[in-house]
């Protein structure tokens, strides 16, 4: 400890591209909803997105946007006004900072992308609640506000074994999206068109896997900081050739950084597990400290709940209820636990970061003992430090910094 | 001959000590952090340095810890308060056991084993409640001097629990308990009680526990409370309050013998 490194982030070149092919993405959106070109779905994140782009739905995720509000720093303008209506300050800081900026009619989208004035106004909400009931409400004020239709799949929660009972309800409640969709899009459903982007997302679903495996690698070549910016076309161009075509590239960079010995993190020490919501205000910052303290934090479960590993375009409908409902934040506590002890082992990690995320607690894993449980069976220590994804005002910088420099002081002296 | 410094910035106050080759302690200091860090190391520093003949500055190894442990430009090293805790109670107390340090905005409990090394360590800070400003405020509110806590709480006739989370809260209960003509040394016992409850609320505090920070050098009261509570003894170092800078100077210590190693 002592003395302060000079800590830079190591650029990811295909970032460039990246930028490029998600300005594509936002202008694309902004011109359909203009010209009415093509009919706009908003869709949570873990949504049946590849049903609504087979029926020809341009998709945006606001979930996307929540997070870009937080990045920018810009979420405590928006969540105050949010809270004044009557949104507690306690729900996800994604849905008040979003309805917020909404009504204050702001977007960080305009300042990203010159000429584009709002978000593009949808025809249609569509949320699945695997992740939490939040994005049902927050998709429900802007139906009452924009006279908007609404619909979606309410998932089973906290399950084990993902069942063929579970998995056939989940199919049949996305079956039944199908005439309402039909009706809005003016597009009649086809099944080949359903399994050809069940088949693009699917490929770049193995390849985002393979980017985050690239971290098996020690040194590991992507932090979790960058990963969680280079998820972006995983969520928002998923069933697209574009998407494929991005992973290829940054996966080629990430191996050849592993062929090289690069590493994110020069004198890699430390390996890392990150649990929970990224604190989007504060990832440079976070970024940057691990850098100085020679640790790298390359693992997450955040980063892999854009794998799908089930999806099978033979078997669209039961392949994505099966995809979407094994996902971590759906599983049981045993599940959560055997999740984390199988990552630890095989990426040879040193202990686990738990951020207890005061706006979500779906997505806190701290809060049922699971640290303590996985202290016990990995013998390995965790920490959990309290903040949020948006909302910096639960986040202490100096609190946040100190709890994570001792931590690596407490790995020092192990 | 060198010596060893260790200077614990804190929020609330700052704390200097210093040690010789045999580890023995030479001098400390302690004052209030105020808004200069600096200017507090500085003086709590000087102030350690008056019992020595020597120029203190001429040949030490400082480390800094706490709040303001990188704003000091002449330290050698800085170390987190977490490691200083748990190795100035190692020190005096070079066995397994439970720190629980109570500060002016902070508590911590650190859970030290047989070799020194620390295992688990939780930090709360989200708020005033179970530390040394929980207890300003409280003292504020009933009107009584911050100093004369001790005493109150020793001529209490009775338990009584403040329940609140929050200090806001906690101050309307001790509205409602002074409607109910509870007598003011019942409420700050009940005050004492309440950051034992938040402490014991972080963790089990399994095995032997070394309490120490300010608010039980300042408080004594809350050892004796603390061991009733828990039902066995409470262990407290002679300087409870010098506990991080001690632990610094130590640290100061380590980084020269490992140099000469
Ligand atoms: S999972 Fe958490 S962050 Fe995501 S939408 Fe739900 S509450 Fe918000």
């Amino acid at each position: 400890m002592g003395s302060e490194k000079n800590a830079s982030i190591k650029r990811i070149q295909a970032t460039g591209q990246m930028k490029k092919i998600m300005a594509d993405y936002f202008y694309q959106l902004d011109e359909a909803a203009r010209s009415g070109s093509s009919k706009i779905a908003w869709c949570t994140s873990v949504g049946p997105a590849e049903l609504l782009l087979s029926l020809g739905f341009q998709v945006y995720y606001p979930e996307n946007h929540g997070a870009m509000l937080g990045a920018t720093r810009q979420a405590n303008d928006y969540i105050p006004v949010a809270n004044a209506i009557g949104y507690s300050p306690d729900i996800c800081s994604y849905l008040t900072s979003d309805i917020g900026a909404y009504i204050k009619q702001e977007t960080p989208l305009t300042r990203a992308y010159p000429g584009i004035e709002g978000l593009p106004r949808p025809d249609v909400l569509v949320f699945n609640t695997n992740q939490c009931r939040d994005v049902q409400d927050w998709l429900g004020w802007y139906a009452r506000e924009l006279q908007v239709p609404i619909m979606g799949v309410s998932t089973f929660r906290n399950i084990g074994d993902v069942t063929d009972l579970a998995v056939t309800n989940i199919a049949g409640q996305i079956r039944e999206l199908i005439p309402e969709l039909e009706q809005i899009s003016g597009n009649r459903f086809d099944l080949d068109r359903f399994r050809e982007v069940m088949a693009l997302s699917g490929r770049c679903t193995e390849l985002w896997k393979q980017v985050l495996e690239t971290n098996l690698a020690k040194p590991a070549p992507m932090s979790f900081f960058d990963a969680t910016i280079q998820m972006g076309p995983a969520v928002v161009l998923r069933g697209s050739e574009t998407a494929i075509a991005y992973y290829e590239t940054l996966l080629a960079e990430l191996k050849t950084r592993v062929s090289e010995g690069i590493g994110a993190v020069d004198n890699e020490r430390f390996r890392l597990y990150w649990e929970g919501m990224p604190v989007w205000g504060k990832l440079r910052d976070l970024s940057e400290l691990f850098i100085g303290l020679d640790t790298a934090v390359i693992a997450s479960t955040y980063c892999n709940s854009w794998i799908f590993d089930a999806f099978d375009p033979e078997d669209p409908f039961n392949s994505m209820a099966r995809a979407y409902t094994e996902i971590f934040i759906v599983r049981d506590e045993a599940f959560k636990q055997r999740y984390i002890e199988d990552i630890v082992s095989r990426f040879g990690l040193h202990g686990l970061i738990f951020h207890d995320s005061k706006t979500c607690p779906n997505n806190s894993n701290n809060r049922y003992c699971l640290p303590e449980r996985l202290e016990e069976s990995l013998q390995i220590p965790t920490l959990t430090i309290n903040g949020d994804l948006n909302d910096m005002r639960c986040y202490s910088d100096e609190q946040a910094k100190t709890n994570i420099e001792a931590f690596i002081e407490q790995l020092e002296s192990r | 001959m060198k010596y060893y410094v260790g200077i614990d910035i804190g929020a609330s106050t700052t704390k200097a000590l210093i040690l010789d080759g045999e580890r023995q302690v030479l001098g400390s200091g302690v004052v209030f952090s105020g808004a200069d860090f600096s200017r507090a190391a500085d003086e709590a520093f000087k102030r350690a340095c008056e019992p020595v003949a020597e120029d203190v500055r001429s040949s030490c190894f400082i480390t800094t810890t706490g709040y303001g442990r990188k704003n000091i430009a002449y330290a050698d090293q800085n170390m987190t308060e977490i490691s200083c805790h748990a190795l100035g109670t190692y020190h005096h107390f070079p066995h397994p056991h439970t720190v629980v340090d109570i500060g002016g905005q902070d508590s911590k409990v650190i859970t030290v084993e047989a070799s020194g090394n620390r295992t688990h360590f939780r930090m709360n800070r989200k708020c005033a409640a179970g530390t040394g400003a929980f207890l300003e405020e409280m003292a504020n509110r009933l009107q009584v001097e911050l100093d004369d806590l001790n005493e109150l709480a020793l001529q209490a006739e009775q338990d009584i629990e403040i329940n609140s989370y929050c200090t806001v809260f906690a101050a309307s209960e001790i509205l409602t308990r002074i409607r109910e003509g509870v007598s003011v040394p019942d409420i700050v016992r009940g005050v004492f009680n309440s950051v034992i409850r938040r402490v014991i609320e972080m963790d089990p505090l399994e095995g032997s526990i070394v309490l120490c920070g300010g608010v039980v050098a300042y408080f004594p009261v809350l050892a004796k409370m603390f061991e009733t509570r828990l039902g066995r003894e409470i262990f407290v170092p002679p300087l409870p309050q010098l506990t991080g800078a001690l632990g610094a100077a130590l640290y100061s210590w380590k980084a020269e013998g490992d140099k000469n190693a």
